[in-house]
């Protein structure tokens, strides 16, 4: 019996009945259902992200050309805002988190449902109103002072739009919020018993990571948002310098959230990338204790790096130093993970299918934005690339090569579970080519034009900068066009995909464990972990690999079963008798 | 592990090595270096280079080999190996990368010391010139006086912006540009809030060659050369000579950004910022406005002309002569620069702004638009 098998065996009771896809008509209510609320967030935010790819063709069109001549300077910056505010707001945090995190986080834990599920619906059904407002204010002047939003300019620069983005961006901080509750409360009570802290899936400790640093942060924006609009709507001046106000203390709050929140978009895509790699590599996620543990260290670290985004405003030179230094910190703990799945994948029998393909992109394209975080952390070089192209290139590299990948991978993934039914392979790989193809021709070629003097948020550049720019915008062409393979993937999916059973990839996690789609309520009766999360190719445990340094005697030295690292099975019902090591310490 | 794969592997290593030197020397991505301190960011950044070749190389390395060497066969249903993971690697590969950073910040921090950054409590000399608070500000004795002197001599300190402003408008020329905005106090403790780069190590203690105002508006720089009531839209320095540039804004954030320099400063209304740096090279280089400040900022653009000293010389005694004949000749009589309201009124012309309104923005009278609020 393979590992899956045991596993599956072993939760023959919790497996919930077959019932299918049910009425659609729930997905346009106000359901309670945590995977009804994960699949209303996923398309609510992919529409938001065709949106924004709308707003990103605009502005790439525009900057096809050097000269002013596809929308008017105005309606420049208000693309870019709204496209970075939708893109950020809408699609990336509430994605990852609303999307993946609602429909996985109780299935992986074993859990019925999230701890408050009407909250829960409360924090989805805030989201379209926000992004319909947002969308409405192009016909009042929509905000045009970049996402960053810096006072003085965005207190004289149209009131109505400015208004409008302070009410949506509070409105999704609250959603956040309020999501970063639930998880917290339902991954630390309502874990299946038998899953100790030490057992949770990599994208549970993810999630938890997220959530805390969301909770942390989120309420400082809104202070700083709330503020703003008083400057804006009724004249006081806590940013205006006219009335001795001061724009750096507004920079301070912005970014004390707004740093913590490319954590907040990136950590949930590391969790679901360490699901994804160990399945189809078919063997145990590498160091599964320095994955988890490293996404709390990068939880905090990013609380104390915010002024890198102020290098060159308000900061002073001691400051300088201390914030490069923390920003550089957090490279470790990004690196274990990075290398970590590398060791993953390092001698596996590796399913080259869409999802993994996805994933492994997604390192190689994380890899670029992270080491050009690096650079940007070193003082004297950010002096001369902030606010510049560079820096374009580099937070597209990791909000696209990173998050977005990464949520493609996602969705390749667990589609075949929400749905019940399988994904066309072909469409799947040339949507990965093009995406690559088009992302890398996008985004590469703005390092250079960063490093040679381009400035960011500009409607005209120098001439000089135009055979670069063109390449860039028919990257960003290519990049549009590539979403098609995968919508038409889904839609034929909905209809005509084969049937996915219970567990196509052969997983561990107790998601697998279940029908697919999954009942309402999810199990039939409490699931256990037989084996551990990813406790691949076990079933000879006498294997023992060539891994440098190891002793297989030794938990510390071990790299097989008995490692100190592993995810372990349950004590009280793991399928192999050296893991029942007494009882479970969270059965009764 | 048998003998040829170490072999394989060794090589693979030193390829690796040899192609990311050479891309850290010729990555040709970076324009010219035509300040003093250029060199040295950019040796930072060759070493950055260098090193992320190396790492890129290495894990793409890793994820083309695996996905030809490790995909599974077709028929092969097994698992792989039950590998869990191992402490001595993960050790490594958290020190590996620790180190490196460690190494970068040291680096980083030289460089930075080296341009200027960190020149403690150095304050403008252009603050200096008052009595009362030079000795508080002697370079040097600077550390120490913040330290341990008596609480009133650190509130002085405190209105290091206000200081710099109030010296800056002085100057006529400057006084008719600059908009009197209420100056940020400086935190009481930890220094200037004002960020800056000061004087390189070997200029420590001395006054700047010569001083430039730059004030920064919707969406022009004006740069004025105090005692001479030169007021120009573009700026010229004389080669070889360190230059002290005081920059402030009128209305929103814009950022002074001269890509061969490598330096760039934030121009923050209410505040005085600093760039002190030497050009090294004859020529024309852009100056590029590098923070959003309205519809019309990648119009915000103007030249840095760096010419001989006897060029320079030249340029400063025609533009005196200019500036006896009034301020708004002086400008006229320029032919390569306008006037603020001559550079904006193409744009204002299409925003649909008149000429009284623009007269307005002159910032010496009061109530430009910036203050909506
Ligand atoms: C569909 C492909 C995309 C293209 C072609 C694209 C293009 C661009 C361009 C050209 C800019 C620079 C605007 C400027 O500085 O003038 C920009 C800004 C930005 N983009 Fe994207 N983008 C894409 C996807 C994304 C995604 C997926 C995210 C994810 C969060 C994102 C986040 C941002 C952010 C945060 C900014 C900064 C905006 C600002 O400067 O205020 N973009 N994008
Ligand atoms: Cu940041
Ligand atoms: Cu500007």
């Amino acid at each position: 019996m393979t590992q899956a098998q045991l596993q599956e065996t072993a939760n023959i009771a919790a497996h919930g009945p077959d019932v299918g896809g049910g009425d659609w008509r729930k997905y346009f209510s106000f359901s309670t259902d945590h995977k009804v609320i994960g699949i209303q967030y996923l398309v609510t935010t992919f529409i938001f992200y065709l949106i924004g790819g709308v707003l990103a063709t605009a502005v790439r069109t525009e900057l096809a050309t050097p000269e002013v001549d596809f929308v008017s300077r105005e309606l420049y910056n208000s693309l870019f805002t709204v496209h970075a505010t939708v893109m950020i707001f809408l699609w990336i945090v509430p994605a990852g988190t609303g999307g993946f995190g609602n429909y996985l986080v109780p299935l992986l834990i074993g859990a019925r449902d999230m701890a408050f599920p009407k909250l829960n619906a409360l924090a989805f059904w805030i989201i379209p109103p926000a992004g319909i407002m947002l969308m409405l204010s192009f016909f009042v002047g929509a905000p045009g002072s970049g996402w960053t939003s810096y006072p003085p300019l965005s207190l004289v620069n149209g009131k109505a739009g400015e208004a409008i983005w302070i009410l949506s961006v509070l409105l999704l901080g609250t959603s956040s919020i309020l999501a970063a509750v639930n998880f917290l409360v339902t991954i630390w009570k309502m874990r299946v018993p038998g899953m100790g802290w030490n057992q949770m899936p990599l994208f549970v400790w993810a999630m938890l990571a997220t959530s805390a640093l969301a909770l942390i942060a989120t309420p400082v924006l809104a202070g700083a948002l709330i503020l703003l609009s008083f400057d804006l709507i009724i004249g006081t001046s806590f940013f205006n310098p006219t009335g001795g106000g001061d724009p750096i203390v507004y920079q301070h709050l912005f970014w004390f959230y707004s740093h913590p929140a490319v954590y907040i978009m990136i950590l949930p895509v590391f969790g679901m990338i360490s699901e994804i790699l160990p399945v189809h590599a078919r063997k145990p996620i590498f160091g599964y204790k320095a994955i988890a543990y490293s996404s709390l260290a990068i939880s905090f670290l990013g609380l104390i790096v915010w002024a890198h985004h102020m290098f060159t405003s308000g900061t002073p030179p001691w400051l300088r130093m201390f914030f490069m230094i923390t920003t550089m910190v957090i490279a470790v703990p990004t690196g274990i993970k990075v290398f970590s799945w590398l060791a993953t994948i390092w001698g596996g029998k590796l399913r080259l299918n869409s999802a993994m393909l996805f994933a492994m992109g997604f390192i190689s394209m994380f890899v670029i934005g992270g080491i050009s975080g690096v650079m940007v952390a070193a003082v004297p070089f950010d002096i001369h690339v902030h606010d510049t192209y560079f820096v374009v290139a580099h937070l597209h590299y990791v909000l696209f090569g990173g998050s977005v990948f990464g949520l493609y991978a996602g969705f390749y993934q667990w589609i075949p579970k929400m749905t019940g039914r399988m994904l066309n392979e072909p469409l799947g790989k040339i949507h990965f080519v093009m995406t690559l193809i088009g992302f890398n021709m996008a985004f590469l070629p703005m390092h250079k034009l960063g490093l040679e003097g381009m400035n960011r948020r500009i409607a005209e550049y120098d001439p000089k900068f135009a055979t670069l720019n063109l390449v860039c915008s028919i990257g960003a062409y290519i990049l549009a066009i590539s979403t098609f393979p995968f919508i038409i993937n889904v839609c034929w999916s909905l209809f005509r995909g084969p049937k996915a059973g219970n567990n196509p990839w052969g997983g561990l996690t107790l998601e697998w464990m279940t029908s697919s789609p999954p009942p309402v309520e999810n199990f039939e009766a409490d699931p256990v972990l037989a084996t551990g999360p990813y406790d691949y190719g076990m079933g000879d445990r006498s294997t023992q690999v060539d891994v440098p340094f190891s002793e297989p005697s030794d938990p510390d030295l071990s790299a097989g079963p008995s490692s100190s690292l592993r995810a372990k099975a349950d004590p009280a019902v793991a399928a192999h008798p050296d893991d029942r090591e007494g009882e479970s310490a969270n059965r009764e | 592990m048998n003998i040829p794969s170490s072999i394989v592997t060794m090589l693979a290593g030193i390829l690796l090595t040899l192609v990311s030197i050479w891309v850290g020397q010729n990555h040709g991505l970076l324009p010219a270096e035509a300040s003093k301190e250029a060199p040295l960011i950019d040796g930072l950044f060759n070493t950055m280079m260098t090193i992320s070749t190396g790492l890129f190389l290495l894990v793409v390395g890793v994820l083309i080999y695996s996905a030809f060497k490790f995909r599974q066969r077709p028929g092969d249903e097994a698992d792989g190996p039950p590998v869990h993971g191992n402490i001595p690697l993960e050790i490594l590969w958290t020190g590996i990368p620790a180190i490196i950073v460690l190494g970068l910040s040291i680096y980083s921090f030289e460089v930075y010391n080296a341009i200027g950054g960190l020149d403690p409590m150095g304050h403008s000399p252009i603050a200096h010139s008052k009595a009362a608070h030079q000795m508080a500000k002697m370079p040097g004795a600077a550390i120490a006086a913040t330290l341990d002197t008596p609480p009133d001599s650190i509130t002085e300190g405190q209105t290091r912006n206000q200081d710099i402003q109030d010296q800056a408008v002085q100057d006529p020329a400057t006084a008719s540009v600059r908009k009197d905005l209420p100056q940020k106090k400086d935190a009481p403790t930890l220094g200037t809030t004002s960020p800056r780069i000061g004087p390189t190590p070997e200029n420590q203690g001395m006054p700047p060659e010569f001083v430039v105002n730059a004030t920064g508006l919707q969406y022009a720089w004006i740069f004025t050369y105090p005692d001479t009531g030169i007021v120009s839209g573009e700026l010229h320095l004389p080669v070889g000579r360190e230059v002290l540039l005081n920059i402030s804004a009128n209305d929103v954030l814009h950022a002074f950004w001269v890509p061969e320099y490598r330096l760039k400063q934030d121009a923050v209304p209410g505040r005085q910022t600093e760039l002190r740096f030497t050009p090294s090279l004859v020529g024309e280089y852009p100056v590029i406005c590098a923070e959003l400040c309205g519809p019309y900022h990648g119009a915000m653009k103007t030249k840095v002309i760096a010419q001989t000293e006897a060029d320079f010389n030249a340029w400063v005694a025609e533009q005196k002569v200019a500036s006896a004949e009034g301020l708004g000749a002086a400008i006229a009589t320029n032919p390569s620069d306008r006037s603020t309201d001559e550079f904006l009124a193409p744009y204002t012309h299409e925003m649909g702004i008149h000429a009284d309104l623009l007269k307005q923005l002159h910032p010496s009278s009061e109530g430009s638009h910036s203050s909506a609020s």
